[in-house]
């Protein structure tokens, strides 16, 4: 939960220094401080940690080009700061006792909206009116069209909320099954011999669910930003499906 | 409707301020109810007086990581990316260079070897031609010495040959000339004797 550390009020909001907030610099703080320190050297022959730096570019870069082709790379900066800032919350919300900035309903809606307005300032800039063709697939006979119509607009409406829902619940979810089953291990320990033998259950399910946590950790951003791609790939291409 | 309700069981803590008084009341009543340790507070991340710091900060830290990214790691990376890529392909090049320079290498080496083993094809024969001129040139000048000896050798057997026909003629002359005189008695003068044997000899 969040905990104010630096008190700020500003015309009657809340605007506080909080542990949230420590951890968003965190990561900040981390992720940069790994790029840039790894990447300092800039060797023709890679050590380990400039790989991973190189890996990760590159593996943003093809999914990017994949997703919404080589128009799509001017959006490469963004994917890849979303997926990097998201992956290191995720990874640094798996320390014991450090908070997950992830695991806020509101910080991954601001993030999913923040893909959505691109995808629509852009896609009206870019193609003007013609980017409503996001909305109507080609090749569907003139009676359904009204009907297909209202599922695309639906379906582009619920994408901020499923996009934001998804990662915060996965984060918040695998948080709290850790913490249910964490409690059970110190619970159970305290009732005596049995209670410490029937307590190494648990303790085997937290253990599996630590690894299990940071699959999702990765997993989730990946998918934040595949989804990411695949909305940009409509607005760089409307009425491309 | 959660909020609100939240917001009636606990009016009476704070009314204070003048303005964006509800913000303040859910604060308030979110704090208490984390400290109660029971059900009635609001689920923390659905706390909506957070809302404000945490879309501030994220703005902030997002922000500044899309400017470091966009502006300082993306770029450099890139830069690493394409120098490594210039690197590989300039040694390729020079690789490629290296080989073809090897190839005309070869190709000069193949090339005079071939000429050189012509050139020696060609000595061998001149060799081979001069000599048999010579052994042609010395056969015909003994051929001929022979021929000449043979010749000479020719000459005298017929010297001889005619020498001894001759010494042949006398002594059937002699023979002649003693024989008549036995059978006959009498010396036949030498002029018949001569004529008769050359009569019989022819």
């Amino acid at each position: 939960m969040v905990n104010t550390i630096v008190p700020i009020h500003v015309g009657g909001l809340d605007l506080s220094f909080t542990n949230a907030s420590l951890f968003m610099v965190a990561t900040l703080a981390l992720a940069v401080g790994f790029l840039v320190l790894t990447t300092a050297s800039r060797a023709v022959v890679p050590g380990r940690l400039q790989s991973v730096s190189e890996l990760s570019y590159e593996f943003i870069a093809s999914m990017l080009r994949e997703g919404a082709g080589s128009h799509g790379m001017k959006f490469f900066p963004m994917v890849f700061s979303l997926f990097m800032f998201i992956l290191t919350a995720n990874l640094l919300g798996m320390v014991p006792y450090f908070f997950t900035v992830t695991s806020q309903i509101i910080v991954t809606f601001a993030l999913a909206l923040f893909v959505i307005g691109t995808v629509l300032v852009y896609g009206f800039y870019k193609h003007g009116l013609h980017f409503l063709n996001v909305f109507v697939p080609s090749g569907v006979p003139g009676v359904l069209l009204p009907l297909v119509i209202a599922i695309e607009v639906i379906s582009f409406l619920s994408r901020p909320i499923s996009l934001s829902v998804r990662l915060f619940a996965n984060m918040l979810a695998g948080h709290i099954t850790l913490k249910v089953f964490a409690g059970f291990v110190a619970t159970l320990s305290t009732l005596g011999a049995l209670g410490i033998g029937g307590a190494i259950l648990p303790l085997i399910m937290t253990v599996a669910l630590t690894g299990l946590e940071f699959l999702v950790a990765f997993l989730q951003a990946y998918v934040f930003a595949v989804l990411t791609c695949m909305y940009l790939n409509d607005a760089v291409h409307p009425g491309g499906h | 409707m959660f909020v609100t309700a939240a917001y009636a069981q606990s009016t009476p803590t704070e009314g204070a301020e003048s303005h964006g008084a509800a913000p303040a009341e859910v604060h308030t009543e979110t704090g208490v109810a984390h400290e109660g340790g029971h059900g009635s507070g609001v689920f923390p991340p659905f706390d909506q007086s957070t809302f404000a710091s945490q879309l501030l900060w994220l703005a902030i830290t997002f922000g500044l990581f899309y400017i470091l990214m966009s502006k300082v790691v993306l770029p450099r990376i890139g830069s690493i990316l394409e120098s490594r890529q210039d690197t590989i392909a300039r040694d390729l090049d020079d690789a490629s260079r290296a080989k073809s320079e090897a190839d005309a290498a070869v190709a000069a080496y193949e090339q005079e070897l071939a000429a050189a083993r012509a050139k020696a094809n060609q000595i061998a024969n001149e060799a081979r031609e001069a000599a048999k001129a010579k052994a042609a040139a010395e056969r015909t000048a003994i051929e001929t010495e022979l021929n000449g000896k043979i010749a000479a050798a020719e000459a005298r057997i017929a010297e001889i040959k005619s020498r001894a026909l001759a010494d042949v003629g006398a002594i059937a002359e002699e023979t002649a000339s003693a024989v008549v005189e036995q059978l006959i008695g009498a010396r036949v003068p030498e002029t018949e004797i001569a004529a008769a044997v050359k009569a019989s000899a022819n």
